[in-house]
């Protein structure tokens, strides 16, 4: 990871310590009304209405989970009907070859197999995971992020990025503490 | 708060419970629940019931190698029986791995939050009890190192499975069944694992979390994909649960021997898997409760009494299933039905069919009353009573029906033998040793669901004392 360290400035962001969920969600409204772009917030329990206050919203993993159940789908139901009609048909008492309401139990779980494997594939592919190192690693106290503590970090690739003009925000937003981010 | 104060005593009295005991901060919840994965003296508890899960389960080994080596006669099956204690264990251990997936994602659905104190654990006794589960048609097979072939895969012999059985419906319900159950488990691990990696000292320890978590950071991006993720693999767990035991059902339902034939069998089994999952996860929640206190404010009196509410009401549906199934014996007017239902009552295997009543019908009745469903040992003997009950719900199907069909020359006798008993208790002495194993290893109540609950908590009751004394009077 070295070379991307060399390319990229030192400083990845300066980050908010807060220890109230409801504060974070407030300070990411904030945030977003001064015009930050690219910022994040972490907590060790999923808020509802931070991605809200943020404006953040992605419906890629609920399309790709549908799509994901129809390939599913039309490959359980094609591959049973392709061996019963084309590849080895078995006469059964004269009985029609494409015996459809037989294949539906597989067609089913074929459905349910893709769909959940698209899911979990694509939730880590869209939020970039896995991924061992993480410049938030660095901020103080960001061990906590996984258990009392929540944090806002507005990062240095933010057009509106200035070190100081930051640091008087978030101290402006309540925080326990403000501190910047090495890359 | 957006709702008026008409809804919210109304959403007071439907939903008026706490599900956190005693005073706890986000801090506390993860100091507790992460410290007894990582408190390096596990009680000593923990190593009797390992040090034993670990003997029973070289029991199960020895059970394997030697039915390898020698074939399915060292087991009781023979004609007419051709599949007795192999299926009926099947049938038993994934039922009892249903109610993991029934609290995980149905009830999860269902915004029933009382669950999340029970998710984790009962999700891995579903992936072990799929596992125990999983051995026995493979063994049937009586040549495992041919399981292969029960995948539809290009081979050499220019053959395909044939998928009109429901046999090889069942390959494709559980092994979906385990795949999804395993990826449900594992991102619900995720953030947990990352607690783990960050309150861990030993730098192994950490390498090791910090490799599993994926390199989590609990990013407000990041959550909000895993919650679409997680309750999309919830709302497709929900169906193929029902669809697992439903195949599993039709092994019997779409054959014709009498007592099998019938259309009751696919609700009746789902609710007995999910009395028997339920079960399942008294027998494991109450000992856990006891060898970690510090897990009792988390796994609360009210939650061991809506467990025994949820086995009261699945022990109904089961006995409605008993009752019924005397029923179509009579109404259906055929000679073979009337027969079974005759020895089901009067015939060689009749103490089994009185058993059965007795646990799965008559005992769970004493649920009804409030003081017994919050009695610790009361439910610990009710979770093996349910357990053996259903156990012998499956002997009565299936060896009582295979020895009394149609021909009186092709009726038998079946008994097992030592090796269906040793393979039969391994495969619990394996359960238990991967349970113990687990919860050295990886949290066993959800970590970040409980500081979720008790954000709900403080939203709902409000910070202070008060407060919370004024929701409780509003209920």
């Amino acid at each position: 990871m070295a070379h991307v360290a060399d390319e990229s400035p030192k400083l990845f962001g300066i980050v908010a310590e807060f220890d109230d969920p409801d504060a974070l969600v407030a300070a990411a409204t904030k945030a977003r009304v001064a015009g930050y772009k690219k910022f994040d917030a972490y907590s060790p329990m999923p808020i509802h209405g931070l991605a809200e206050a943020m404006h953040f919203e992605d419906i890629r993993i609920p399309w790709m989970a549908f799509f994901g159940g129809i390939t599913g789908c039309c490959l359980g139901m094609g591959f049973q009907a392709w061996i019963a009609l084309i590849d080895y048909p078995m006469n059964v008492g004269g009985k029609p070859l494409f015996t459809w309401p037989q294949f539906i139990p597989i067609t089913f779980e074929a459905t349910v197999l893709v769909t959940g494997l698209t899911t979990f594939v694509s939730q880590f592919a869209l939020n970039g995971l896995p991924k061992p190192y993480n410049p938030m690693f660095n901020a103080k106290n960001f061990d906590r992020a996984s258990q009392d503590r929540f944090f806002l970090c507005i990062e240095t690739r933010d057009p509106k990025f200035d070190e100081a003009s930051v640091t008087e925000f978030l101290q402006g937003l309540g925080a326990l503490d403000v501190s910047e981010v090495p890359a | 708060m957006a709702i008026n104060s008409i809804d919210s005593s109304k959403r007071t009295r439907l939903v008026p419970q706490n599900f956190i005991d005693g005073e706890h901060s986000y801090t506390t919840i993860s100091e507790i629940l992460a410290g007894v994965v990582l408190n390096p003296k596990p009680p000593t508890v923990w190593f009797v019931a390992t040090g034993l899960g670990f003997a029973v389960l070289n029991v199960m080994l020895l059970a394997v190698t030697y039915l390898v080596l020698t074939g399915t006669g060292v087991w009781g099956n023979n004609q007419p029986t051709a599949w007795a204690w192999d299926i009926i264990n099947f049938v038993w251990w994934i039922g009892i791995g249903h109610a993991g997936t029934l609290i995980s994602a149905i009830l999860l659905l269902m915004r029933q939050s009382w669950r999340n104190s029970i998710n984790r654990f009962a999700e891995a006794m579903t992936i072990f009890a799929v596992m125990c589960a999983g051995l026995y048609p493979l063994l049937q097979t009586g040549r495992p190192w041919l399981g292969c072939w029960l995948f539809p895969y290009a081979n050499t012999l220019g053959m395909w499975p044939q998928t009109r059985s429901p046999l090889e419906w069942d390959v494709f319900a559980v092994s979906t069944y385990f795949t999804i159950s395993l990826l449900f488990w594992f991102l619900g691990l995720i953030p947990d694992i990352a607690t783990l990696r960050d309150r861990s000292q030993h730098p192994l320890v950490q390498g090791i979390y910090g490799l599993a978590s994926m390199g989590w950071v609990g990013s407000a991006k990041h959550w909000f994909r895993y919650e679409q993720a997680y309750n999309i693999l919830a709302g497709i767990s929900a169906p193929l649960v029902l669809s697992v035991h439903t195949i599993v059902s039709f092994d019997f339902a779409v054959g014709i021997v009498p007592g099998w034939h019938t259309t009751i069998f696919p609700p009746y089994f789902v609710a007995g898997a999910v009395f028997a999952g339920f079960a399942m996860v008294l027998t494991f929640g109450l000992p856990l409760r006891s060898i970690y206190p510090q897990i009792k404010d988390f796994i609360t009196p009210k939650h061991l009494d809506w467990m025994a509410k949820i086995l009261l009401a699945t022990g109904l549906i089961v006995f409605y299933g008993y009752i019924l199934e005397m029923f179509y014996g009579w109404y259906s007017g055929n000679t073979y039905e009337l027969a079974l239902v005759y020895n089901r009552l009067f015939g060689p295997y009749k103490w089994f069919y009185y058993a059965l009543i007795f646990c799965n019908g008559i005992f769970p009745q004493l649920c009804w009353v409030p003081q017994l469903r919050r009695n610790v040992p009361f439910l610990f003997v009710l979770s093996i009573i349910v357990g053996i009950g259903m156990w012998l719900e499956r002997f009565v199907i299936i060896p009582m029906s295979l020895t009394r069909d149609f021909l009186t020359s092709s009726w038998g006798y079946y008994a097992p033998t030592e090796w269906d008993w040793a393979l039969f208790i391994g495969t619990m002495g394996f359960f238990v040793f991967l349970l113990f194993m687990f919860i050295k290893v990886l949290p066993i109540i959800n970590i970040f669901e409980m500081r979720d609950l008790l954000l709900k908590n403080h939203h709902q009751f409000g910070h202070g004392h008060d407060d919370h004394e004024n929701a409780e009077e509003a209920h």
